[in-house]
């Protein structure tokens, strides 16, 4: 593991208005328009806690797992991976990619169908210039880790494997670099609840052992409400709510967070709620509203929603939110 | 029988476990099981073999004339299958002739698989503009049909064995690298080639590695389809006479000679026929049964 240059106050990764546009391209090749994916976010992680990222689907959250691991190239912004900026200046993408890992959802498509278990881990440790005898005693050790024996799995191809036990293949090779960062970008969701557990479990446990920060991407808000420090509220492309846990499940500022946190079903029966807290779909991400972003869904909008875009701003110690109603409300206030 | 008799008898094996083995096992398996394949896998070794030992079992040499037996019918007295205008022994100069037509039918479909698939490859994975660099040059020679492409070649060149072996493998590369480049662009999409690249492995690696593997099995068996059409291709252009040239024993140009004596002694000018028919269906429903295969996921 490398050394904890920054010191603890140092978060492990800072971004800055990180951009992501796709282009669409027409008949002609020519570029017509682009998917704002990922639209100037901030944001920054510590050290040793789990950052949960939670949103609808398609407001961008797999798009910023990718651009963190740079298999995207972002369109602007910047990544401080641990005080250096990742790029010319700072350390190289590879360097970045040997300290922060990634587990992708579905644990089938993400491992070689050809490869054993053994040999999908041995490859990224032969990437960094282990020897092959090495290798193979790093990634038993890493298949080991995540409660799986090499002598019986090490050698068995994907098909012959169930889904947790494939998710946890695909964890041993994210913790096989000993990387500090492990990004899980809906990484439980797809499987049994009871499996699902288990390997949140087993991701607890391993947070702890080998000192991993995780930035844990899902759409499962009860998932995310058991493992997370803090929480990330995503929504078409922007940053509309951080804060801590008990402060994003217990007090949200954001209507969307609020509308997102309402829309969970409650254990009681009788507590359930009959209308959907939000109507419609998210607005098209090619040609988002002006202003908020929210404000076509928000009950609360306002003209100046639709004039400008409203800021991340602190509203308590630690906990941001972007919307014009809460900084408005605080201006009467005072 | 005691206690602990019984734990060792149930736990290794439970532990033991069945290989159910890769891809080309599977397919080998089905091929087994699949009848025709396996009738033409034993024709084509038949051919393959016989060509192979032609110097040994032949019965007869193949480039000696004699005009005073010339187009002798089948079943004559020490030649099997008659001979052919010159008075050649037929049978000597079938056996002989599967080397060139065999070679010509396999060897130019392996060329074009290495070239066509590393082109293919190299288009799927990079994408765009290399991509778009390479399928258009690709495309532009996929448009003209086969044999014209094929003829014209070989007519560039001129005659001769090698220049006709050139003009194949340029005619197959542009399909094949077509096959390649969809196989490549599915699994380059795939999450574990995102996840070999999140290792920070470089692309080469990442290729030989990850992609060559999952791509192999779809661009082989398609190319295993086209060594049927090569054969038929290469006795073509020997027909044509841009191919073997004589007195080399080649189907094709047997066939050509023995055209003009098809009212004569009509069943030899037919045997050089069947044999491209029997060697060019084989190789079809071989490879056939081997797609089928592919498609069956176990």
């Amino acid at each position: 593991m490398s050394a904890d240059r920054g010191g603890p106050a140092q978060p492990i990764l800072i971004v800055n208005g990180l951009r992501k546009y796709f282009p669409l391209r027409g008949p002609l090749g020519t570029i017509d328009a682009h998917v704002q994916a990922v639209d100037g976010i901030g944001f920054d992680v510590r050290k040793g806690e789990t950052l949960g990222v939670v949103g609808e689907s398609g407001c961008g959250k797999s798009t910023t797992a990718r651009l963190l691991m740079r298999l995207i190239e972002p369109d602007a912004g910047e990544v401080i991976f641990d005080g250096d900026p990742i790029g010319h200046r700072g350390i190289s993408i590879r360097e970045l990619r040997r300290n922060m890992q990634m587990v992708f959802q579905d644990s089938y498509a993400s491992l070689n169908p050809r490869h054993t278990a053994t040999e999908e881990i041995v490859f990224g440790l032969r990437v960094h210039g282990m020897g092959s005898k090495q290798a193979r005693e790093q990634a038993h050790a890493s298949l080991r880790l995540v409660g799986l024996e090499p002598g019986q799995f090490g050698d068995r191809y994907p098909h012959e494997m169930s889904g947790g036990q494939r998710q946890r293949v695909n964890i041993a090779r994210g913790i096989a670099l000993n990387p500090r960062v492990l990004i899980l970008d809906e990484s439980v969701s797809a499987l049994d609840k009871s499996v699902q557990a288990q390997v949140l479990n087993l991701l607890a446990d391993l947070k702890d052992r080998l000192n991993l920060t995780y930035v844990f991407i899902s759409h499962d808000l009860n998932v995310v409400h058991h493992v997370s420090d803090r929480v990330l509220v995503m929504y078409l492309g922007k940053v509309v709510e951080i804060g801590p846990v008990e402060r994003i499940y217990g007090d949200a500022a954001h209507p969307y967070t609020r509308a997102l946190f309402a829309s969970r079903l409650s254990m009681d029966p009788a507590l359930r709620v009959g209308a959907a807290p939000l109507s419609g779909d998210p607005p098209n991400p090619v040609r988002p509203p002006s202003g908020c972003r929210f404000r076509t869904r928000c009950s609360l909008a306002t003209q100046a929603c639709a004039a400008s875009e409203p800021l991340l701003r602190e509203i308590a110690p630690g906990h941001q939110a972007a919307c014009h109603a809460l900084t408005g409300e605080m201006a009467d206030a005072a | 029988m005691s206690a602990a008799a019984e734990r060792i008898s149930l736990a290794p094996a439970a532990v033991k476990r069945r290989r159910t083995g890769g891809f080309w096992h599977r397919a080998a398996r089905h091929v087994m099981r699949d009848k025709v394949a396996l009738v033409c896998a034993i024709v084509l070794l038949a051919i393959a073999l016989s060509a192979i030992f032609a110097p040994w079992i032949a019965p007869a040499d193949p480039y000696k004339t004699s005009m005073l037996r010339c187009l002798l019918p089948p079943l004559s007295p020490k030649y099997l299958l008659g001979t052919d205008e010159l008075g050649r022994d037929m049978l000597t100069r079938l056996l002989y002739g599967g080397r060139v037509s065999l070679s010509m039918g396999i060897a130019p479909v392996i060329l074009a698989t290495i070239v066509g698939g590393a082109l293919g490859v190299t288009a799927g994975y990079f994408g765009r503009h290399i991509n778009m660099a390479i399928m258009r040059v690709v495309n532009v020679f996929y448009a003209f049909p086969s044999v014209l492409l094929a003829v014209a070649m070989a007519g560039v060149l001129g005659s001769g064995i090698v220049n006709s072996l050139i003009s194949l493998t340029l005619v197959f590369i542009p399909p094949i690298a077509r096959v390649a480049e969809s196989v490549t662009t599915q699994v380059r999409n795939q999450d574990y080639v995102e996840a070999a690249r999140a290792t920070g492995a470089s692309a080469g690696r990442i290729i030989v590695q990850h992609v060559l593997a999952n791509v192999m099995g779809p661009i082989v068996t398609y190319a295993s389809s086209l060594v049927s059409i090569a054969i038929i291709i290469s006795s073509g252009l020997s027909f044509l006479g841009l191919g073997a040239a004589p007195p080399l024993a080649d189907w094709g140009l047997m066939l050509n000679t023995l055209r003009q004596a098809i009212y004569v002694a009509p069943v030899n000018a037919v045997l050089p026929g069947v044999m491209i028919f029997a060697a060019s269906v084989s190789f079809n429903l071989l490879s056939d049964s081997l797609r089928s295969a592919m498609d069956v996921r176990a």
